[in-house]
């Protein structure tokens, strides 16, 4: 077994970490504070190659593997949750239906784009009445002619409202026989008539992260923005969500990580009692804890990341992996917290917006409940 | 134009420090390795060099396999090609610059950036010492730098102020902070830098005029000390200054 990553991954993590650093650090809290998502650093991750990382260069993209993907998201996440959100949700649940259910034409009408942070692409699943129960769609979509009409509204759609979202991929109900659903995936532009997409606002986290509610009024779209089969668009959804299960567990490994390198840090500086809080066990043993939970939580993400670059199943290791390392995010960032005392509960020390980024991550794209659903299925329960 | 960049490869600066067992070598165990930061400048230089006047830049550096790292780093950021010039053993300051100075003769470069100093051993002299070697006008610690045709104007900094200094080609130019701003080693830069070639060839033999006795790690500071906190403290904070830091 070789645990050592390679020359081209390690350099991966000492740039994203750099820019994250140097170019996110200084201003997350504000971007938090603010409620803002940024454009302008958008661009500026585009212009350093994170967005379609995946995707191989002829489409535009990077050409890299899924772990050198999963650990710029990472390293994002290890600083602020909201961008490490943006690059997740444009790569996985944006380019990743497009790209690998799209014609050619459709790839290289959307990819190029897509891939240098000049546009965003959503990924519309989740309904006010559909969350986990996905298959509760009630958005629909009817033939006319070579048109698709839909009719119909989605929630909590990351991207899908920014100034530069360009479209989103639409899981709507295209037949239904008596509770005999079919899902299909329809392309739509964000200029569409009858599209409207409006930026939610008041969340507890992800603050500098675009999300967004979608309405379609009699939206009319060509045919040939169909995506993949008709019926196909459960199937399209779920496996896309494999994917996009490896980014936020990478984004819950960031936010560990992140969150207890603060801790440790903090618990140095800290004197009570006449020496570091470090030095009492109590402290010591958290932050042992921490360290052991995300050393695991990586040992695991990667694993995972690395039977899908080899092309083996690994629906199961995905969501244990997201399972985990949402979970570890949790722990981790609530002990960051304590350690911190009351300092750790003011804005001015960053503790306390990893305390609030992490709470998405056991919720989002299926929640720990439903990992669990997904494990305990493929185990044979 | 042929450029070329000598780069070390150090203990990140974030890293925390332990004195090996034999006392003369840190212990390498956990300790993460990056490109020097100011061969990051020297790199920069290079690129902004070879973009105004055209050319090729060669990365070259003196040490283990593991150097190759901090090589195909600044192949990232766009450097050409690289050279290891492998050595697996302790090379002082001399060693390294006669191995530089005979790989520079070779590939016959016109301008040769160094950091200013390596944030390892701190020498801040390979760069001279390498230019001494190959008879190359020498600019130490430049904060900024004009090449026309063969004619260079550059800065320094010195004590309390700015030198300005007029020389030509060929010549070493080692690199401050502040001569630029070094680019990211964008993502595509770095799966580029993967097709780029890393030539290996043994360093030219030396013998180390420097052999480290013992090394040890500073003194713990003392904890700083408050006068107190409004105006009546100053003529204490004066007599200290004076006879105990001495320092006025
Ligand atoms: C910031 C943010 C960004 C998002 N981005 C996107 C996006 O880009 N695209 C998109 O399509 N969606 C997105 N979502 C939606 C997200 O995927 C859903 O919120 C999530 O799937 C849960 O659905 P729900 O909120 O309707 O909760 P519900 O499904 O109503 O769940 C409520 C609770 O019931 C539990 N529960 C439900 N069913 C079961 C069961 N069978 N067994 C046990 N427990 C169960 C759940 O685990 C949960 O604890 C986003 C959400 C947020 C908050
Ligand atoms: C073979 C090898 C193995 C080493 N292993 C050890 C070891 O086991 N124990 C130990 O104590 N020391 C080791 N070192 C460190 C080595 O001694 C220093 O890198 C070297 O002495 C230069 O340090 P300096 O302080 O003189 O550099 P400075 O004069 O401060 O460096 C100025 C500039 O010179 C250039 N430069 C410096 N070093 C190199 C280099 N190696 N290659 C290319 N350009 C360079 C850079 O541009 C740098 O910014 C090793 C180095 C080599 C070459």
């Amino acid at each position: 077994m070789d645990f050592n990553l390679s020359e081209v991954q390690n350099l991966i993590r000492q740039t994203v970490r750099d820019f994250a650093e140097n170019e996110i650090r200084p201003i997350a809290a504000k971007l938090d504070e603010e409620e803002k998502f940024s454009v302008e650093l958008t661009k500026r991750m585009g212009d350093l190659g994170l967005f379609g990382m995946h995707v191989s260069e002829e489409y535009g993209g990077g050409g890299m593997d899924i772990l050198s993907y999963v650990i710029a998201v990472e390293e994002l996440a290890r600083i602020d949750g909201s961008q490490a959100a943006t690059l997740a949700a444009h790569n996985s649940l944006g380019i990743g239906p497009l790209y690998y259910y799209g014609t050619e034409e459709q790839k290289h009408k959307y990819l190029p784009r897509l891939c240098t942070g000049e546009y965003l692409w959503s990924f519309g699943l989740t309904e006010p009445n559909a969350g986990s129960d996905s298959r509760g769609s009630k958005t629909t979509a009817v033939k006319d002619g070579n048109d698709w009409v839909i009719n119909g509204s989605k929630i909590f759609i990351t991207n899908g409202s920014a100034d530069i979202s360009l479209g989103c991929t639409v899981q709507a109900v295209s037949a239904d026989n008596g509770g005999d659903k079919k899902f299909t995936t329809i392309i739509v532009e964000n200029d569409t008539p009858g599209f409207t997409a409006k930026t939610m606002h008041g969340k507890l986290m992800w603050r500098g992260s675009n999300t967004s509610e979608l309405y379609f009024d009699n939206c009319r779209v060509p045919g040939e923005n169909l995506l993949g089969e008709i019926g196909e668009g459960s199937h399209i959804m779920l496996k896309t969500l494999d994917n996009g299960r490896l980014s936020i567990g990478a984004m819950g490994l960031g936010c560990a990580q992140g969150a207890y390198e603060l801790a440790l840090k903090y618990s140095k500086e800290r004197k009570q009692f006449g020496k570091p809080i470090s030095k009492f066990q109590a402290i010591a043993f958290k932050l042992a804890d921490m360290a052991t939970k995300i050393e695991l939580a990586r040992n695991l993400l990667y694993k995972a990341c690395w039977l899908c670059q080899t092309g083996q199943k690994f629906s199961k290791e995905a969501a244990m992996a997201k399972l985990y390392c949402s979970e570890i995010a949790k722990e981790v960032a609530d002990e960051a917290v304590q350690i911190h005392g009351g300092y750790g509960l003011m804005k001015e020390f960053e503790v306390e917006r990893f305390y609030r980024d992490q709470r998405l991550l056991q919720i989002g794209e299926g929640t720990s409940e439903i990992q669990k659903i997904v494990i305990s299925r493929h185990i044979g329960c | 134009m042929k450029i070329v960049v000598c780069v070390s490869h150090v203990p990140d600066t974030a890293t925390k420090i332990v004195v090996g067992s034999d006392n003369k070598t840190i212990d390498a165990n956990g300790v993460t390795y990056v490109l020097n930061p100011y061969d990051e400048i020297a790199v920069e230089e290079a690129l902004k060099t070879k973009e105004a006047q055209g050319g090729d830049v060669v990365v070259v550096s003196v040490g283990p396999d593991n150097n190759k790292e901090s090589i195909r780093k600044a192949l990232a950021m766009g450097a050409d090609s690289g050279v290891l010039l492998k050595d697996d053993n302790y090379r002082d300051s001399v060693g390294v610059a006669k191995a530089l100075a005979e790989e520079i003769k070779a590939q016959d470069a016109q301008i040769v950036f160094f950091g200013k100093q390596s944030v390892d051993y701190d020498n801040s002299i390979v760069g001279q010492l390498t230019a001494e070697m190959l008879g190359y006008n020498c600019v130490s610690v430049a904060v900024d730098l004009k090449l026309d045709g063969e004619k260079i104007t550059a800065e320094r900094e010195i004590e309390g102020g700015r030198e300005v200094i007029e020389t030509s080609l060929p010549a070493v130019i080692t690199c401050q902070k502040g001569l630029n701003e070094p680019r990211y080693a964008a993502l595509k830069g770095i799966m580029a830098a993967k097709r780029k070639t890393i030539e290996e060839k043994d360093a030219a033999v030396s013998e180390n005029s420097v052999e480290i006795l013992e090394m040890k790690k500073p003194a713990p500071k003392e904890p700083g000390k408050i006068v107190g906190t409004d105006s009546s403290a100053v003529p204490e904070l004066v007599r200290l200054l004076k006879e105990e830091a001495k320092v006025i």
